[in-house]
């Protein structure tokens, strides 16, 4: 199969390489999108006057709204007549966000995912059971781009119809399952419903990304399918799935940074972080033509590291695993918590399975957490004591990992919803 | 040789037990012994019932928490110091009870107890040696 060298570029060779495309992209931006014209002018930016990756810190940042606010089309930097593609993402408020692509960008997108996908360890012989949604959702049609790309069959199975799914896999021995991982969760209990072990399929590899995701619940897919679980990122304002991959290391996740140019700042203070540090992940988008985005913020908090990967080679720098979202982060009493902590701290309990869902009220001017748990078959006991050492244990385990009180409540097994896109994990019912 | 008791894990908001039970109902399924215990936010329905196999899979098939257990249940003299009588035994070997619930039988001269213990072989045993009688599936006389 083919080998993009770009990915293993020396270190000085890719900063070459991003350097002039930054400027080119620049001039480009500042020709084509009024917002962005008019924000330099404001902001008395001359762009030909940027002239190495430093001086990107200069410039000011994209934010999710502006895409909103410049719906349906007026951020794009061409005419409609050169976009062949549409795309939206629907916000939990308000409009959607809209990213359109023209014949290029597809092209770029087809690589970048035929890229994400041979680094996951995709090979000729494979077959990709493809279970993101197709549709204005991105996740689809990116991973079917990539597979087109590569030359591997892809099976556009799209989302839902849970049976249907299990049983094309058994008939087509799909090797791929790519889908959101708690999808994968959901499958594998509605197999095991139908007396079919998921783990006896032919499923190898499975490429699980759109919403974050804990190593509990990777070592948790992979102990139910037998198979090797890998993180996918991105986001449709940047291209859609394509943006950062991990290699079978599970090492970070390789950034495609010939394309999408990563720095990591203080959310509050918008400064850019030294290597190692938790924060924002911002991204330049250094070679799409409809929708070029300049700084923009992710919202996704993550650290990164330019080292080389010591089990692949590649030399693009790598993001961690996605430790939460700027905007799911919870605010309780004054105290920041991320859903994804209480993930991690319900897949070390054996007696409950990882589906919670967070209730948040507020009493008395104080905000109030309750999380509901569901307690697995297996562990539901007859014996009220036994019952209640568990809600102890569990109710303990979390407190101690987010330092505030909260109220556990254990619920029957397979009582909260299921999602079969991105899981609905809190209830805010804070006035 | 014990009998099997069942136990549902119940949410508690209204109208949860009167679905369980109504499954029981429209599967011809007859409670001959329950006991609840009920918590803050939940409850646990145990019950012993005329056909546990088939309880155990309707309740299942409706998505419902459903375990099993062995039990001890035991008959006991139906007057004062009848069921002392039992409990005694069981403490001087140091059985340790978990719950217990008793009624009485249908002819009335005697009661019978279920015992919830670590070691059922052992409670039975015991019991039988000081000659109680212990009822097994097909003699539950209620």
């Amino acid at each position: 199969m083919v080998k993009y060298e770009v990915e293993f570029l020396p270190a000085s060779g890719l900063k070459n390489l991003q350097t002039d495309r930054l400027k080119n992209i620049l001039r480009y931006i500042a020709d084509k999108i009024p917002f962005y014209k008019q924000l330099f002018k404001e902001r008395k930016i001359d762009v030909s006057k940027i002239s190495s990756l430093n001086d990107l810190k200069y410039l000011p940042f994209t934010v999710k709204s502006d895409l909103r606010d410049h719906y349906p089309f007026s951020l794009f930097a061409v005419p409609l007549s050169e976009v062949v593609e549409i795309h939206a993402s629907s916000g939990t408020t308000g409009k959607l966000t809209v990213v359109g692509y023209t014949k290029n960008d597809i092209n770029l997108w087809s690589e970048v995912m035929a890229r994400t996908l041979l680094c996951a360890g995709v090979i000729k012989g494979d077959i990709i059971h493809n279970a993101y949604g197709y549709g204005l959702f991105t996740g689809g049609l990116g991973f079917h781009y990539g597979a087109l790309e590569l030359g591997v069959p892809v099976v556009p199975v799209s989302s839902g119809g849970t049976k249907r799914q299990l049983m094309l896999i058994e008939d087509f021995k799909s090797t791929v399952l790519t889908c959101t991982p708690s999808y994968s969760l959901c499958m594998a209990e509605e197999a095991r419903d139908m007396g079919m072990d998921p783990s006896k399929t032919t499923i190898r590899l499975g490429i699980f990304g759109a919403e974050p995701w804990t190593e509990g619940m990777r070592e948790q897919i992979e102990k139910e399918w037998g198979m090797l679980a890998l993180d996918v990122y991105g986001l449709s304002e940047i291209i859609g799935p394509g943006v950062a991959m991990e290699c079978p290391a599970k090492n970070g996740l390789h950034i495609w940074a010939d394309h999408f140019l990563p720095e990591v700042i203080d959310p509050a203070t918008g400064e850019v972080l030294e290597e190692g540090k938790e924060g924002e992940l911002v991204i330049t988008t250094l070679t799409k033509e409809a929708l070029p985005l300049i700084r923009y913020r992710t919202g996704d908090i993550v650290s990164i590291t330019s080292e080389p990967c010591g089990f692949c080679g590649r030399t693009m720098p790598r993001i961690s695993k996605i430790k939460g979202r700027i905007d799911d982060m919870l605010i309780i009493r004054g105290v920041n918590v991320f859903p994804s902590q209480i993930e991690s701290v319900l897949m070390n309990i054996p007696e409950v399975a990882p589906h919670y869902q967070i209730i948040l009220t507020r009493e008395k001017h104080l905000d109030r957490m309750e999380i509901l748990v569901e307690v697995v078959e297996e562990a539901f006991s007859d014996e009220v004591r036994k019952l209640e050492e568990l809600e102890r244990k569990v109710l303990y385990e979390i407190e101690s990992t987010l330092g505030i009180s909260v109220k556990v409540k254990l619920v029957e097994p397979k009582s909260i919803e299921r999602s079969m896109g991105k899981a609905k994990r809190v209830i805010d019912q804070r006035q | 040789m014990s009998i099997i008791q069942l136990s549902v894990f119940l949410e508690n908001r209204l109208g949860r037990l009167d679905e369980v039970l109504k499954i029981l109902k429209d599967n011809q399924i007859n409670i001959r012994a329950l006991s609840l215990a009920d918590k803050a936010n939940y409850g646990i329905l145990r019950m012993i019932v005329d056909n546990s196999e088939k309880c155990i899979a309707v309740l299942k098939k409706e998505n419902i928490s459903v375990n099993f257990t062995p039990v001890v249940a035991v008959e006991v003299e139906d007057k004062p110091g009848g069921l002392q009588d039992v409990v005694k035994i069981l403490v001087e070997v140091g059985v340790n009870i978990e719950y217990m619930y008793a009624f009485v039988e249908k002819t009335g001269d005697k009661a019978v107890v279920v015992f919830r213990v670590e070691d059922t072989e052992k409670a039975e045993e015991i019991l039988m040696l000081a000659g109680k009688k212990i009822l097994e599936k097909e003699n539950i006389p209620f």
